[in-house]
């Protein structure tokens, strides 16, 4: 069976990533469980907000996990795709953002 | 590039024992439910007992009424009606009016659509003076999801009969018109928490269409009948069945609804409950799978007949005709 780096089915092992350091590994487990859950904001706006996350770090497991959730609260995929626009526009935003470094160096650099 | 091999569940009367659920049986007989019959106005793409309009069978008058005499019995605190559609069942009214004389709590399972028919209408009187708690499947509190699932015009048409039933105090705090809405997943994932999806609900239904209703019930899709179809069109089914596996909750498990409860065909067979029923899997392991030989000692101790289809009640939060069974076991996003 040909092999890839990325496998859908290890999203399913995502639980044993604590393998190898488990003091560490629980301890994000605690972490990520709280961060993620209901608090100030709801389960359903932390979803989104993750989804989003999940396409600007370009990550196929949080993207796969997060649109399953996403799903599972009700929210519709047109929800879905503003969050992610939201993450596109804010990477577009940060690039462009950087150019300022860019203009400057020209401007100081040019005759 | 081979596709990609998902490994098949371990069967269920395994995951059983490794919990030490092995044999699974049932604790008591507390809920009689009963399938009417397969007739239904509707054709939900979600339907595990495949009715629609074109189905004929039904309830005779003297299979009921053996039902009846059963439901007196004193375990017996709950009658819970399924489909189809009951009010398709041309006895089901005279089976209303005599089943709450015995003052237990009656549940009719409706798709609602069917009470704006002129010839079915009359049910809303019949539900309120048999205080019959009415449960009801809404997908989605959005329009276009819920048309998705149950057809083009369902869900106006099911929030026009909640207006309806609101005018006679269903779903209204204090009122003891009980109008419980059922939620399921619009796909092949597991339900969100039970209460966050209650919440939302809530709100939109009465901010935007000024309806109420008492309690929302999250079911997990069952891997039989058209949605199993459904899975297979999409070749998904072994990644579902894989999904529901992780999930398996061995609270949930404890809990599962036909550990309490006898389910009725409408020809008399009697199973373990509803999925089993569309799957043809009788009661058996030595206990009567009939009502005309109903045997409430055997059947109180019965083994319960278990296959992979069960997981859709053990995963997460667990799925019963009640909604939610426990709470999630370490469900990681
Ligand atoms: S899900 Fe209910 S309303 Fe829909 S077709 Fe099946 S029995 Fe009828
Ligand atoms: S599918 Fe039926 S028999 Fe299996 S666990 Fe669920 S209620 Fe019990």
């Amino acid at each position: 069976m040909a092999h890839q780096y990325y496998e859908s089915a290890d999203l399913a092992d995502f639980p044993n990533i604590e393998e190898f350091a488990r003091d560490q590994g629980k301890a994000f487990f605690e972490y990520y469980g709280s961060s993620t859950g209901a608090g100030k904001l709801s389960e359903r706006e932390k979803s989104l907000i993750a989804l989003a996350v999940a396409h600007t770090e370009h990550c196929p497991y949080c993207i796969d996990a997060y649109t399953t959730k996403c799903l599972s609260l009700g929210l519709t995929s047109d929800e879905m795709m503003e969050a992610v626009h939201v993450g596109a526009s804010m990477v577009a935003g940060a690039v462009l953002a950087h150019a300022t470094q860019m203009r400057k160096i020209i401007r100081k650099n040019e005759m | 590039m081979e596709p990609q091999t998902i490994p098949v569940p371990t069967p269920f009367e395994k995951k059983l024992q490794a919990a030490s659920l092995c044999p699974l049986v049932s604790r008591d007989i507390v809920t009689l439910q009963i399938n009417a019959g397969k007739r239904c106005s509707l054709l939900c793409k979600h339907c595990h007992v495949e009715a629609g309009p074109g189905r004929t069978e039904e309830m005779s008058r003297a299979t009921l009424e053996k039902c009846l005499a059963i439901a007196a019995g004193q375990s017996i605190t709950t009658v819970d009606i399924t489909g189809g559609s009951p009010e398709m069942n041309p006895h089901i009214e005279w089976f209303l009016d005599a089943a709450a004389k015995l003052g237990k709590r009656l549940i009719v399972r409706s798709n609602l659509v069917i009470l704006l028919d002129k010839e079915y209408e009359q049910f809303v009187d019949v539900y309120v003076r048999n205080r019959v708690e009415l449960a009801a499947s809404l997908p989605h509190w959005k329009a276009e999801k819920c048309d998705r699932q149950r057809g083009q015009g369902s869900f106006d048409k099911i929030v026009a009969v909640i207006r309806i039933l609101n005018g006679q105090g269903y779903g209204r705090e204090g009122s003891g018109l009980v109008l419980d809405l059922v939620h399921n997943p619009m796909g092949s994932f597991l339900p969100g928490p039970q209460a966050a999806l209650e919440q939302e609900y809530k709100a939109e239904l009465a901010t935007v269409h000024g309806i109420t209703f008492n309690k929302l019930f999250c079911l997990t899709n069952n891997p039989v009948g058209r949605f199993r179809e459904h899975l297979a069109a999409k070749g998904s089914y072994e990644e579902y069945m894989a999904a529901l596996e992780r999930a398996f909750n061995p609270l949930a498990a404890e809990n599962v609804m036909c550990r309490t409860t006898l389910s009725v065909g409408w020809d008399g067979s009697i199973y373990d409950c509803d999925f089993n029923q569309m799957l043809g899997l009788r009661v058996d392991h030595g206990a009567p799978n009939h009502i005309e030989e109903f045997d409430l000692e055997a059947l109180r101790q019965r083994r319960i007949v278990v296959d992979d289809h069960c997981y859709a009640c053990t995963a997460g939060q667990g799925s019963s005709c009640q909604g939610a069974v426990g709470k999630a076991s370490g469900v990681r996003g």
